[in-house]
């Protein structure tokens, strides 16, 4: 009984990680259609501005209660610097080529950007622990969970409600929804398309970032986090349904929850789950366990 | 109408490789061996692109290849160059045969995560297989040729002029298949797939036929790099080493059969040149390379070749 406790709560924690990693790439392909590869180098972006920036703040001796601001403000900070030089600078050009074609564009930023991490930081890792040992730790079940996996779950939860809440009680998300509909219509109507591309490009790289630099508290930042993350999400966000955020949930959770059972009774079948489950949803419902009609929502 | 010059040119680049091949240095043969390796997959790659799909799990069949020769050595003992690419070829065809039933029926973006899930799946058994190495892998057996184990200084000749005649009679038989009616039918599918079945074919059944071509032809490369390399591990599966054929593919063109061998070729200088110029900065190099192809030479290198022909 302890041990499926634990299960649980392991899984919780996963999935809601899982769920902040791969939200932006289900947003991104709902609203343009572009699977990005990118993604993966925002989530190491935010983990080495957040593990550098925090690491200064707590060097420096300022309030370490404040380090959690910091690492958010981080992770806002390197991804608006980055984000639209990428999409005004480069995709904002292949928008009429085909979805494989602006993957593999995507693939080809996703090398460059992971030299750029290594020029701007180096190659030796970075540690900030402090944030995760200053929450101290409870207890489920007899065993004992850094309090800080707490706030995972919190930004899960507030990024996914959020997410929800924008696109369908605010005037933006309304909009939105009509671009994803149908963007020449939407441009006829004078809805300023690029710009919602823009900026939806942007939030969905935020997304990325802000999993990173909470994640990095948790790690050493090495070289090679973007490499993972990425095909972890495509596996969360394809079982889900591409482009629909209750699929990302469910699939974050699905993930979550068959690796933390591998973990505790099968831990030699552990990342052969994740992708065996993917290939089975792949398998039987290709457009993913969420996608209803051809009109994708989001 | 020109005369078809491939043969030429493929009879050509086979003798002057058995030729000169014992005056290159150790190096080099090591960069055209595994050239001809990559080559292999990258050609397999290029039977799927002209059908207008993009397979970023290729590294599934790579591996099994590699995995297959590398099993022969170590259970059975058998260290053969030529045994083991049929191997390699024998264990990547099947796995495709039956894998192709599910995949041939998807295109796009779902092709390509399909085939990515599929190759993760694979690293994801290799990772923790205890008998197999797990993450570290292990050593394949010297290689031999027909029984016989050459001197020390004529490994890298041996294992360099048998991947040369091998990858390039392959490469015939696909000029060959490329052009049978099934083989002609890879453009139609990209361009118009209900076309395709009014005219009576069936684009299921020759996707189904081209994934089996491009499965055996990187289980062969597989079983070269490893013998090559001497060395296998899981990371041979991993969806970056699928990205380096993508590349490589991306990188030739699709215009002719001996383009794949000439990418890689040309991947692995970059590649080898980059990291000895600056190591952290290659991939930056390669993916500007990739950038900067994809948008002016949607073609692949191999346009330029031919647009120049076509002038002169």
């Amino acid at each position: 009984m302890d041990q499926l406790l634990s299960v649980a709560v392991d899984g919780i924690i996963y999935s809601a990680w899982l769920f902040t990693a791969a939200l932006g790439l289900t947003l991104i392909y709902g609203v343009m259609k572009i699977v990005n590869v990118t993604h993966g180098s925002f989530y190491a972006l935010g983990a080495y501005a957040a593990a550098s920036i925090t690491g200064a703040w707590l060097a420096h001796g300022y309030p370490p209660m404040l380090s959690y601001v910091v690492l958010l403000v981080s992770a806002v900070v390197v991804t608006l610097v980055v984000a639209p030089l990428i999409e005004r600078g480069i995709l904002r050009f292949m928008y009429a080529k085909d979805e494989v074609v602006i993957l593999l564009i995507t693939y080809a930023l996703f090398l460059i950007l992971e030299d750029v991490i290594k020029l701007v930081w180096g190659v030796n890792p970075y540690f900030v622990a402090e944030p995760y040992a200053l929450l101290g730790s409870f207890s489920v079940g007899g065993l004992a969970y850094p309090t800080y996996n707490l706030i995972l779950v919190a930004l899960a939860l507030v990024a996914g409600l959020g997410l929800m809440w924008l696109l369908h009680s605010t005037r933006v998300g309304k909009l939105l929804v009509a671009v994803i509909h149908d963007p020449e219509v939407s441009r006829a109507m004078g809805i300023n398309v690029h710009r919602y591309y823009l900026t939806t490009f942007t939030f969905g790289s935020l997304l990325a970032a802000l999993a990173g630099a909470f994640t990095a508290p948790t790690v050493s930042v090495v070289p090679g986090l973007g490499v993972e993350i990425i095909v972890l999400s495509f596996a969360v966000v394809v079982i889900g349904g591409l482009g629909s955020l209750p699929g990302a949930a469910l699939g974050a959770v699905i993930v979550g929850v068959v690796r933390s059972f591998s973990v505790h009774y099968m831990p030699q079948v552990e990342l052969f789950v994740i992708y065996f489950v993917m290939a089975m949803v792949l398998a039987f419902r290709p457009r993913g366990l969420f996608s209803l009609a051809e009109p994708r929502k989001i | 109408m020109r005369r078809d010059r491939t043969v030429v040119l493929v009879g050509v680049i086979l003798a002057a490789l058995l030729a000169g091949g014992p005056f290159l240095p150790q190096w080099a043969m090591f960069i055209v061996t595994i050239a001809f390796a990559q080559g292999l997959v990258a050609l397999g790659l290029m039977l799927l692109l002209r059908a207008g799909l993009i397979s970023f799990g290729q590294a599934l069949y790579y591996c099994l290849g590699a995995y297959a020769a590398g099993a022969l050595g170590r259970f059975v003992g058998i260290g053969d160059i030529l045994v083991q690419m049929l191997a390699g070829a024998l264990a990547a065809g099947t796995a495709a045969f039956i894998l192709g039933f599910l995949l041939a029926k998807y295109r796009g973006i779902f092709f390509g995560l399909l085939s990515l899930a599929l190759s993760m799946i694979l690293y994801g058994l290799l990772v923790k297989n205890e008998a197999l190495g797990s993450t570290d892998g292990f050593n394949i057996l010297p290689s031999t040729l027909f029984g016989i184990r050459p001197g020390p200084d004529w490994v890298r000749y041996t294992v360099m002029a048998s991947a040369a005649v091998v990858s390039l009679a392959l490469a015939l038989i696909v000029h060959r298949y490329l052009r049978t009616p099934l083989g002609r039918l890879a453009p139609a599918i990209k361009d118009n797939e209900i076309r395709v079945e009014y005219m009576g074919a069936s684009a299921r059944y020759a996707v189904h036929v081209k994934y089996v071509i491009a499965a055996v032809l990187a289980g062969v490369g597989g079983a070269l790099a490893a013998t090559t390399v001497g060395h296998i591990d899981p990371d041979m599966a991993f969806w970056t080493t699928s990205g380096e054929f993508i590349f490589v593919t991306i990188l030739a063109g699709t215009g002719n059969v001996i383009a794949p061998f000439a990418g890689a070729f040309i991947y692995g200088a970059i590649r080898t040149t980059a990291y000895d110029l600056s190591p952290n900065t290659w991939q930056l190099s390669l993916g500007t390379a990739l950038l900067l192809i994809i948008v002016f030479l949607p073609e692949g290198l191999w346009s330029l070749f031919k647009r120049h022909a076509r002038h002169s």
